[in-house]
């Protein structure tokens, strides 16, 4: 009965997994064939290397900008939608939406909206004159703002899940909490910080550790809307971009993409070797 | 792709939201809104919908333009028609890409619950030695991220013959540790007696299971579904990687192709991302009230 899922979990994960360890110190030639193996000192060179410094670098901020971005805007939103009001579920469905789309379908919308000739924003006449740098040079263009310009792609296209998550944790807070403080004249930002915060502690932490590896898995907005540029600096190079990317340096070397797949493989295990410190299993399956 | 999974796991139940709302209004009072207050919270709930939408809006009333009205006031829909949609169906081929999406997505998730059914019922039930070092390694796959795998994968599927297909598209995610774990879980739950019951009465594990254990696991394995076919449907990376034949090409990977190839024609583009982001949508609501259905049934179960 284990067979089936031994098989394909063998050849697909673990398999590759460790022939992308031997392979990770190997180099290739321009084909990527005629592998020699360069000794494992090549992870810490590869580690070194400016191109990979960069990408890491990218990552971590952008992990910084959309992970807090992301929490703090779908706990507002969760929090003001967590009224009784006529007409709230139809809010609370638009909310929730952007959770049906797809990374491709979700950054074209932000491709239209932000490109500098033929967007939305840049053809609006008011926002174009309020913000002249939509159209020149252009943010995704602009190598200041192009990292924060993926990062709203992002955290928008992410925002339906958070919101979903942080209302069902708001549900899950038992009402007497929030009846019996306000009895005691609590008002609402007190019983804010003091009942949903603590409360949501839970669903904060699932949604800081799934959002932080989706950054760090950061590939198909930055494919689509900046391919990893402006170049040359290349401010928007993730890592997996940096392994897998059309301009990618070492798009030909087997080797160094395997090892720098590797590394990836890596910092994600620390990232959750982290997170399981920190919140131990109950945090994982609980909602 | 072990986190894209879990990352789903509580995806589909805004309905549930609405109504949870609802059945609330009774111990709402204390802190429902009135008057002014009230008026407030709908102006902001107003405000922050249209930020929200703004970026669907814009891009609906660009593929519901002609070319030559694109660049004009991208707010309102000047001139409505349906002939860009129509041209991205046919010309973008996006009613090719949708149904290879759907053939993949379709096999995988079939796969991931037959195969995480089967070994979720071995770890749960049965008695093997060794168990326990297998299941560590199981688990362990749930931590190695798919943009790992992706170098050998790729050219293990070359090796096979398998670029530009279905096989090399669905393959490699025929089976999912998270599933595995999931449904473990739940087959724990299952009285002992159940098993030994049908045990005495001459019934064998795949008849047990066929007949009783995955009935009575029936919600767990809908949202496994959901979230297995999520999952294949919304994958970015590995298609690009192993489709470069125009007709092979996913939804995902045939929007990028479209996005290349139409630069100039943003209103095409926008419609070809219409096109994509509508089964979605659909199937979202439509599934999120069954899948919520099945969710409370199996929390009154059990």
């Amino acid at each position: 009965m284990l067979l089936p899922s031994a098989v394909i979990l063998g050849v697909f994960v673990l398999y590759p997994l460790g022939r992308a360890v031997w392979l990770g110190q190997q180099r290739c030639d321009n084909f990527g064939n005629n592998c020699v193996s360069q000794g494992f000192g090549q992870y810490l060179d590869l580690f070194r290397s400016t191109e990979f410094q960069n990408a890491l670098g990218v990552t971590i901020r952008f992990a910084l900008i959309t992970v807090p971005a992301g929490v703090i805007l779908g706990v507002g939103l969760a929090v003001l939608a967590d009224k009784y009001l006529r007409g709230i579920g139809v809010f609370r469905g638009i909310f929730s939406s952007t959770v049906a789309t797809s990374v491709a379908v979700a950054s074209l919308m932000w491709l239209f909206l932000l490109q500098p000739s033929v967007g939305a924003l840049a053809n609006i006449g008011w926002f174009n004159s309020l913000f002249p740098s939509v159209k020149s040079p252009g943010w995704l263009q602009d190598p200041d703002t192009a990292l924060w310009a993926v990062s709203a792609s992002s955290v928008w296209a992410n925002l339906g899940f958070t919101f979903i998550l942080v209302t069902a944790g708001l549900q899950s807070i038992p009402r007497d909490l929030h009846e019996a403080a306000a009895v005691d004249g609590a008002g609402g930002v007190r019983r804010f910080w003091s009942i949903t915060v603590p409360m949501l502690g839970p669903t904060l932490l699932f949604v800081v550790i799934v959002s932080s590896t989706r950054a760090f898995q950061a590939y198909g907005e930055i494919d689509l809307l900046t391919g990893g540029g402006p170049q040359p600096t290349n401010p928007t190079t993730t890592i997996p971009y940096f392994i897998y990317g059309q301009n990618s340096p070492i798009r030909n070397d087997t080797g160094l993409q395997a090892g720098a797949a590797v590394l990836l493989f890596l910092l994600l295990l620390v990232l959750s070797g982290l997170q399981l410190a920190g919140v131990g299993r109950r945090v994982h399956y609980g909602d | 792709m072990a986190t894209e999974l879990t990352d789903d796991l509580t995806m589909p139940v805004p309905g549930e939201l609405a109504k949870a709302a609802r059945r609330r209004r009774p111990m709402q009072s204390f802190d429902e809104p009135t008057g002014a207050g009230r008026l407030g919270r709908y102006a902001l709930l107003c405000v922050v919908t249209f930020l929200v939408v703004f970026p669907i809006y814009t891009t609906v009333v660009a593929a519901l333009k002609p070319g030559s009205e694109v660049l004009k006031n991208p707010l309102v829909p000047t001139t409505v028609t349906f002939d860009v949609l129509i041209e991205a169906w046919n010309e973008g081929r996006l009613g090719r890409y949708l149904f290879n999406s759907f053939v993949v997505a379709f096999i995988v998730t079939v796969f991931q619950v037959v195969t995480s059914v089967l070994a979720a019922y071995a770890f749960a039930i049965l008695e093997f030695p060794g168990k326990r070092i297998a299941f560590l390694l199981f688990v362990a796959t749930l931590l190695v991220p798919a943009e790992a795998t992706l170098v050998v994968n790729l050219d293990t599927i070359d090796g096979l013959g398998w670029l530009n297909t279905y096989q090399g598209l669905a393959v490699p995610f025929l089976a999912t540790a998270f599933g595995i774990f999931l449904l473990r879980q739940v087959f724990l739950t299952l009285p002992r007696d159940l098993r030994d019951a049908a045990a005495i009465d001459g019934v064998g594990h795949l008849g047990f299971l066929r007949h009783v254990a995955v009935p009575l696991v029936r919600p767990t394995i809908g949202a496994l579904a959901l979230f297995s076919f999520l999952g294949t449907w919304n994958q970015y990376l590995w298609p690009n990687l192993v489709i470069n034949e125009a007709d092979m090409n996913t939804v995902q990977s045939g929007l990028r192709l479209l996005s290349r190839s139409s630069l100039s024609q943003p209103n095409l583009v926008m419609a070809g991302t219409v096109i994509a982001a509508v089964p979605i949508f659909v199937a979202l609501f439509v599934f999120q009230r069954q899948l919520v259905r099945g969710l409370t049934a199996g929390a009154v179960k059990g």
